[in-house]
């Protein structure tokens, strides 16, 4: 053996082994409060290959270290004491061991220069803790002559985790020789592999019953004599099973086979690569695409559509390769969990939702920090002591809870607690302190709004920590972490009941959806994840007097541009100004309306002004060069489909630039907006003002997702309904007007007016006749109604108005729809 | 120029190392190492980058590498080309990654002999001072050798934007 090859096994050995030790970490600790005997085989089974491979290679160390541990795991095995603790405790020591070493091997080559002795001696106390007599090798390399290794097997391989045990399964069965090899790159068919094939088979009859240990070691017995049947044969002579369940179970194996054999290792910077070229290969397929609208060749045509497929596909599969299950990070929180709870002295239980929930292995990396931070503070200082939840009335353990799932394009994980939660009187007085805030402001903040100071880098401090029930060092480090990769981090707490931090972040970074627009004839991308929406002001309307009465036109505060969005003030930024173009000519006077790109960065909302607004479109974010590193106005660049390069827009760089981030400006204000729906349930509602034929009537805001104009001509019919194409979807179209009974005054030629309505990702547009206005105002419902969809009237701006029931309505004229959504989401919560 | 970092660009010279790939800036005959000239092309299209200096001319897209261009007259402090003459693009691979810098005209690649070099004399001024490593005194003319590292060591735009606007000063804040 070269050293080429030397190495290729171990690299193999360590990427192996690493991907065991973190199931390791994560079966003792379940181990610890369940004792199952299978958990425990399994365990072994994984050190024991450890520690034979790590004799195979010459690895002193770590075969003396995984030799104690494994004894004792075999005395566990068998039954001889209970698992405890102090045991749990010294074999997770003896796993950081192993990694250490491991980390070591792939460093330079060498196991370093630690021996562990303190920790080989702990593990030998354990071992010999109740009287019995230390085995000396209890390795089961030789199986045949022995039944116990074989439960173990069977035992490991009758659970799930079948995908990744075949790999580790042959190596402890009856090859007898220590290099397992021969069965990593076993790919002939079944009858050239005597030995290894009916090993297997033996396993598989064993996990299905059909014959006991002892028939299958008695057979296994005979061949190592010198039987040179198959053990089928010699089973079927036996009459331990009949002919069927031999071709049964090797009908079964076969089946399985193919997911040992099937999964390769893949270099990830091949896949980087992979990614790369496919990224070209979208531009070049943007390219072509609008080259072909100038062409009139119909086979070309269709040539570049059928290109234009296979290149989304081979995208999607690509990137799909990049993808990884959340529970690849999360599979270390139980051990974490586990440290925390037992240094601090509470009791907590760790819950996993949606594990299987994949994203970009880049975005894994880079969120695993973060998460660790929040899955450590839920423990910490989320939970209080098990004698604070008894006297609150709760169960002495907490639970910390983690969720991921997929909505709308993002990733969501949800880190939650049942503790104490976070006290925003407490926040107040220390905001206060700390002088992040005068009292007036803490005072005038909702509880909601100073929820968020946790993220402020002058809040999170060791000092403030102790001090208050809440959130600890480094918050602000999270959130900078998890915006890095273009996420979002919330909160919300419920006192003394629960705190829950909900991560959104992308599925992958390296194409994005985004925003095409136009400023000084230079085109720009903003990226969808930063977007709430898009106003368009007609230009009479919008300069509409210089102190305006601002009937949604742009006001100037001290030359400062504003403009009254759904009565909350947006500040605007011209960008033609800001980037200064070759167009010196005052873009004010030219236009016939402005174009708003209403953008979020961080707790600010404003308008970004722009001259035109394209489309949106898949984008390839490309890096700009080190030279223009330092410009944090712009995240990237990218290629458009004509050829030429975009800039895309960093909307936090542009926001720190223009300096909206600075002070507080509104930024409690705009935080308020993902509340407002309950906040503003209380006391004040913000109704959408329309008509209907002649009557007025009113629909709740947080009801309206975008209005919208369709004209007659876009309605198609679908399952005898009326639908329109929209953001690439089909969306149902209910006519207010019919369902409530009320005869719309039609105008023939003028577009519809559309109210979209949008409930967990389904989008229903209202047809109306007329849109006035927004209003926010507290009301009453005076007069409750006996008609159908129809919530109740109230005197509106001094004028009757029926407030609707979207809802109710929808559900009528659409039964199911909404409704079968809703459940879907919560049954794939579930089954996840 | 020390004589140290003379006696790195005048000795020790061999092949491709005394050969450079030079071109016309105005009056100018500059040349820089072939050996970090990628490749020479005609001007491209490029896409303006705001709030940054003027130095950076844009970005520009070769072969889906996106590439920044440096205006090199503007660089050099030199009046912009006259209108209705195309720049070429000699894009060299730097510290910085691959650069474009933006030329009148292209030239021969020439080999030189040591002896001909010449350190920069010390009456030349400006940024032309700066940037010129060295020169080679050629039969019919002077080629100036451009050190591409500090030619891509360009200054931050306020810096420019105050020099231009000194009397009004802070102009967008």
């Amino acid at each position: 053996m070269d050293d080429g090859e030397l190495d290729e096994v171990v690299n193999e050995f360590i990427t192996e082994s690493h991907e065991n030790l973190d199931q390791l970490d994560q079966e003792l600790v379940h181990l610890e409060h369940n004792q199952d005997p299978e958990v425990v085989a399994r365990i072994f089974r994984t050190i024991h290959t450890i520690k034979g491979t790590s004799g195979f290679l010459g690895f002193g160390t770590l075969e003396s270290v995984t030799h104690v541990g494994e004894s004792l795991l075999s005395k566990l095995r068998d039954g001889a004491f209970p698992v405890t603790t102090e045991i749990t405790s010294a074999l997770l020591a003896m796993v950081d061991a192993v990694r250490e070493i491991l980390g070591s091997v792939a460093g330079d080559g060498s196991e370093g220069s630690l021996a562990y002795p303190e920790l080989v001696v702990r593990l030998t106390q354990l071992n010999d803790g109740p009287a019995a007599p230390v085995e000396p090798e209890p390795v089961p390399v030789v199986a045949a002559s022995e039944p116990a290794p074989l439960r173990a097997i069977a035992g490991g391989a009758a659970k799930k985790p079948r995908k990744r045990a075949p790999r580790t399964l042959p190596v402890v069965t009856v090859s007898t020789a220590k290099d397992d090899s021969g069965v990593l790159v076993e790919t002939e068919s079944l009858d050239d592999q005597p030995v290894d094939t009916v090993g297997m088979l033996g396993l598989q009859l064993l996990e299905d019953h059909k014959i006991s240990e002892d028939q299958l070691a008695a057979a296994l017995r005979q061949q190592d004599d010198g039987d040179t049947r198959r053990l089928g044969e010699i089973l079927v002579e036996a009459n331990a099973l009949s002919p069927k369940d031999v071709r049964e179970g090797l009908k079964t194996q076969v089946e399985d086979r193919p997911t040992a054999n099937e999964t390769i290792r893949v270099d990830v910077s091949l896949l980087d690569d992979l990614m790369n070229l496919v990224g070209e290969l979208v531009l070049a397929r943007n390219q072509i695409l609008q080259f072909t609208q100038n062409q009139g060749d119909p086979s070309f045509n269709a040539t570049s559509q059928r290109l234009n497929l296979i290149t989304t596909e081979l995208q999607a599969g690509v990137m799909k390769t990049r993808m990884q299950p959340i529970e690849n990070v999360w599979n270390k929180f139980p051990r974490v969990v586990r440290d925390l709870t037992i240094g601090c002295g509470k009791q907590a239980r760790l819950e996993m939702e949606g594990k299987h929930t994949e994203l970009d292995k880049t975005l894994l990396e880079a969120i695993k920090d973060p998460l660790t931070h929040l899955v450590r503070n839920a423990v910490d200082h989320g939970l209080e002591t098990p004698q604070q939840r008894l006297a609150a009335g709760k169960p002495a353990e907490g639970v910390v809870r983690l969720g991921a799932y997929h909505e709308g394009g993002q990733v969501i994980i949800e880190i939650s607690d049942d503790g104490a939660g976070i006290d925003a009187g407490v926040l107040r007085r220390k905001a206060v302190q700390k002088g992040l805030l005068t009292a007036e402001e803490a005072a005038g903040r909702s509880d909601r709004d100073m929820l968020n100071i946790i993220f402020q880098p002058g809040f999170s401090t060791a000092e403030v920590v102790s001090n208050i029930s809440g959130r600890g060092v480094g918050m602000d480090v999270v959130k900078t972490n998890i915006e890095g990769i273009g996420g979002s981090v919330d909160v919300q707490t419920v006192l003394g009941r629960s705190t829950t931090f909900k991560v959104k972040i992308p599925l992958t970074l390296a194409i994005i959806p985004a925003l095409v627009v136009t400023v000084s004839g230079d085109r720009y991308a903003i990226p969808q994840v930063s977007l709430l929406e898009l106003v368009r002001l007609d230009v009479h309307h919008a300069q509409s007097g210089p102190n305006g009465q601002g009937g949604g036109g742009i006001e100037w505060i001290q030359g400062v541009p504003v403009h009254r969005l759904r009565g909350r003030l947006l500040p605007l930024v011209f960008l033609d100004e800001v980037f200064g173009g070759d167009q010196t000519t005052s873009a004010v006077a030219d236009r016939e309306a402005y174009n708003i790109v209403v953008v979020q960065a961080d707790d600010h909302q404003f308008g970004l002004v722009v001259d035109e607004i394209s489309d949106t479109a898949e984008i390839v974010v490309k890096p700009l060069g080190r030279l223009l590193k330092h410009v944090d106005a712009f995240a990237g660049a990218t290629i458009m489909g004509d050829g030429r390069v975009a800039l895309i827009l960093d909307v936090m760089g542009i926001a720190n630039h223009v300096g909206i981030t600075s002070g507080e400006r509104g930024a409690g204000r705009h935080a308020a907006t993902n509340a407002e729906a309950a906040d503003a349930a209380l006391d004040r509602r913000r109704l959408l003002l329309f008509s209907l034929g002649d009557r007025r009537l009113g629909l709740p805001l947080e009801a309206v997702a975008r209005l919208e104009e369709f004209r007659a001509r876009d309605v198609e019919i679908s399952n005898h309904r009326p639908v329109v194409q929209y953001r690439g979807e089909i969306m149902n179209l209910v006519d207010l007007g019919e369902e409530l009974r009320i005869p719309r005054a039609r105008v023939d030629g003028q577009p519809m007016q559309v109210v979209v309505y949008t409930e967990s990702d389904v989008s229903v547009g209202l047809v109306v006749d007329e849109i006035f206005d927004i209003v926010e105002e507290s009301f009453e419902v005076t007069q409750r109604s006996s008609v159908n969809g129809i919530q109740g009237t109230a005197v509106i701006q001094g004028l009757v108005t029926d407030v609707i029931d979207v809802r109710g309505i929808l559900d009528a004229a659409l039964p199911g729809l909404l409704a079968r959504h809703t459940t879907n989401r919560t049954s794939e919560v579930a089954a996840a | 120029m020390t004589t140290s970092t003379l006696s790195s660009i005048g000795a020790d010279r061999t092949g491709s190392d005394r050969r450079f790939c030079t071109f016309f800036l105005g009056d100018l005959y500059l040349g820089v190492p072939v050996t970090k000239v990628q490749e020479v092309i005609r001007a491209q299209e490029r896409t303006r980058v705001p709030l940054v200096s003027a130095v950076v001319n844009g970005l520009m897209n070769l072969r889906g590498e996106i590439v920044t261009t440096i205006d090199l007259r503007r660089r050099l402090e030199l009046p912009p080309l006259a209108t209705g003459i195309e720049s070429m693009n000699v894009v060299i691979r730097s510290d910085e990654g691959v650069v474009s810098i933006l030329v009148d005209e292209i030239r021969d690649v020439l080999e030189v002999g040591n002896a001909e070099f010449e350190p920069v004399p010390a009456t030349l001024r400006g940024t032309c001072r700066e940037l010129v490593s060295g020169i080679y005194k050629l039969d019919d003319a002077l080629l100036l050798i451009l050190d591409t590292d500090r030619l891509l060591d360009i200054p931050p735009p306020n810096h420019t934007v105050h020099a231009h606007h000194e009397q009004d000063a802070e102009p967008n804040r």
